[in-house]
């Protein structure tokens, strides 16, 4: 090797040596690595814009009955078919969608805040872990249906007439779903806590003065992201779900507001003469959660510096 | 001879046995058992023992990551062991621990610069670009590469994680580190490196160590006085050449017997010490001396009375009845 090469391979290592890399590229680029991640990514994307814009462009009212265009199939007018009430289909799931979506996202959200926090608490402070563990195993064992039940018929009214018939009836959906669906995730939190804390890394936070919040925040949160990733993407889909459920018993959104769960359990009935009914809103709800799933996926390996970079 | 750094007094450290429906104390665990010794200024003091001897504890409860049941610590002049949160939290930065295991002593998540940044972020106020200098000296101190400073721990050997550990352990400008066998998980090419670095560190920074360890030739290479445990308790603490060449102790003239000879003709006529039974439990240790259900030259006081440990020789301090006579 000549003089003149060696510089040029030096400058080479050198500059490829103090390349920047800042965290967020580096989980970008993993993450773009994942093609399930960006498969999931753009079919979640998609749908999501379908359902905030698309009333835009189709614009024939969901609730709208037209009735010499009951029980159609596909058509150009109608994309998706009519109900038995002739309502436009099409229409109906991207309303629906709206409300699905963000109960799903809103559910899972306050599920994982509780679950991540008692889980956390648990099995990082000894003498939280019994009182806290027993609180959880008091809300598993917690009939769920006649709870629903009674919770509903305590508070649909006061909150009807605080917040107005859907964004009370919205709250109250959600918070039931999350405050019923945070036992699973704090288990799984508390015990991966519990091997965490004794790990020789936290020992070392402790040996430099490091106070607890912020051995949890910097030591234990991040360490336990992937239990909880995998939670919350399944927390979605089971919240989309058990809205469904919720609403089919009459329990959830009064039944001229369309959701995802709702279509499909209306449909039902009609599933031998019009199959479109089901197939439409059952293909968007499986999608949805099949994208959120491959996403959290991708995201759980991106932020793994095991897995990243290879 | 400098003056004492730290200061241990009868440091005790029981670990309580619930058992039972109620969860009621049944028993402690003694893990370590009223340890007095000073370790000076500069000077490195070996901790050595069989595995489950306490040597271990000892270093985390001088650095009161336990809550010593009894005793006190004084680094410094200031009794850490019965300091408040807040004060302990202030006395941190002048005593570090360096770390067995450096796959498990390292976060995972976090590149080198905010492992090493930590304890900066912790207890100076420096602005990131400080921040980064210093994390930049710092590996150089320990020889790392700077470049690496943005990759995560599994990418690295043992060695070098052990060197962002010792990086860690240095940044505050500590006094006194405690090296909980520091080169244990290291292969023997390594462990040199390691160990020759933890010298050059002493010799520039002034510091301290308890370096704790099995490895006997390792403690010999290193330390300038050695301290014997066994079952909780120190048998015998002496200078280090005065140690190995008279071993006072029959624990510690036992454990000396066992470390090979690198010379063959020495080596098959060297005579071992070989010791009876199994150590006892730490939960239940023997009346009398601790070590007297094993000891080849057991006198009958060895079984009613716990012998003291006492200076029998300057500098050579040994709780044995036979020093005694």
């Amino acid at each position: 090797m000549s003089d003149q090469d060696r510089i040029v391979a030096e400058a080479a290592v050198e500059v490829v040596a103090e390349r920047p890399r800042t965290l967020l590229r580096d989980v970008w680029s993993q993450f773009t690595a994942h093609r399930g991640a960006m498969a999931g990514l753009a079919v979640f994307l998609f749908i999501v814009l379908a359902v905030s814009f698309g009333p835009f462009l189709h614009t024939i009212d969901p609730t709208y009955s037209d009735f010499r265009a009951r029980n159609q199939g596909m058509s150009l007018a109608h994309p998706m078919g009519t109900d038995n009430l002739g309502r436009d289909m099409f229409a109906q799931v991207m309303q629906g969608g709206r409300v699905s979506l963000l109960v799903g996202v809103t559910a899972m959200g306050i599920s994982m805040f509780f679950g991540t926090l008692v889980g956390v608490i648990a099995g990082y402070f000894r003498r939280l872990d019994g009182p806290l563990m027993r609180l959880t195993d008091l809300f598993l064992a917690l009939p769920i249906l006649p709870l629903l039940l009674v919770i509903i018929m305590l508070f649909r009214d006061t909150l009807r007439k605080a917040f107005g018939p859907e964004a009370g009836i919205f709250l109250l959906i959600v918070f039931i779903i999350g405050i019923t669906s945070w036992m699973q995730t704090a288990r799984i939190v508390r015990g991966d806590v519990l091997a965490l804390k004794e790990r020789e890394f936290v020992l070392a936070a402790r040996s430099i003065g490091t106070p607890s919040y912020r051995i949890i925040l910097r030591h234990v949160l991040p360490n336990v992201l992937s239990p909880i990733m995998v939670s919350a993407t399944l927390g979605i889909a089971t919240a989309i779900i058990t809205e469904s459920a919720l609403s089919f018993l009459g329990l959830g959104f009064p039944s001229d507001f369309p959701t995802w769960g709702r279509l499909l359990f209306d449909g039902a009935n009609f599933m031998t003469i019009t199959p479109s009914r089901v197939i439409w809103p059952g293909l968007v709800l499986s999608l949805t959660v099949l994208s959120v799933n491959y996403v959290g996926d991708g995201l759980r390996d991106a932020l793994d510096p095991h897995i990243r970079g290879r | 001879m400098s003056e004492a750094l730290v200061e241990v007094r009868n440091l005790t450290m029981h670990f309580d046995i619930h058992a039972g429906i109620l969860r009621r104390k049944v028993g402690a665990v003694r893990a370590v058992d009223g340890l007095s010794f000073d370790i000076m200024q500069g000077e490195t003091l070996g901790l050595v023992g069989e595995s489950g001897c306490g040597k271990s504890t000892t270093g985390r409860a001088i650095l009161r990551l336990y809550d010593p049941t009894d005793g006190s610590v004084k680094i410094d002049g200031v009794d850490i062991a019965s300091l408040n949160t807040s004060d302990l939290r202030k006395a941190r930065p002048q005593m570090q621990m360096i770390f067995q295991d450096p796959q498990a002593s390292l976060n995972p998540r976090m590149n080198v610069s905010e492992i090493i940044a930590e304890p900066l972020r912790e207890h100076t106020k420096m602005d990131s670009a400080a921040r980064d200098a210093r994390v930049r000296e710092l590996m150089d101190a320990v020889g790392l590469n700077r470049a690496f400073a943005s990759r995560y721990p599994h990418e690295f050997s043992g060695g070098q994680r052990q060197r962002i550990g010792i990086a860690r352990a240095l940044a505050l400008n500590p006094k006194f580190i405690v090296c909980d066998e520091p080169i244990a998980a290291l292969d023997v090419s390594i462990q040199a490196q390691v160990v020759n670095l933890l010298e050059d560190l002493q010799r520039e920074l002034g510091l301290t160590y308890l370096f704790i360890s099995h490895d006997l030739s390792m403690v010999r290479h290193l330390a300038t006085r050695v301290a014997v445990m066994y079952l909780g308790k120190i048998v015998e603490l002496a200078p280090r050449d005065a140690l190995y060449s008279d071993p006072h102790h029959p624990y510690t003239q036992a454990l000396l017997s066992a470390v090979p000879v690198a010379d063959p003709e020495v080596e098959a006529t060297r005579k071992q010490i070989i010791l009876e039974g199994d150590v006892p439990s730490p939960a239940k240790p023997p009346e009398g001396c601790n070590f007297c259900t094993r000891c080849p030259k057991v006198m009958d006081i060895c079984r009613k009375v716990s012998p003291e440990f006492r200076e029998h020789a300057p500098g050579r301090f040994s709780a044995c009845h036979l020093m005694d006579e």
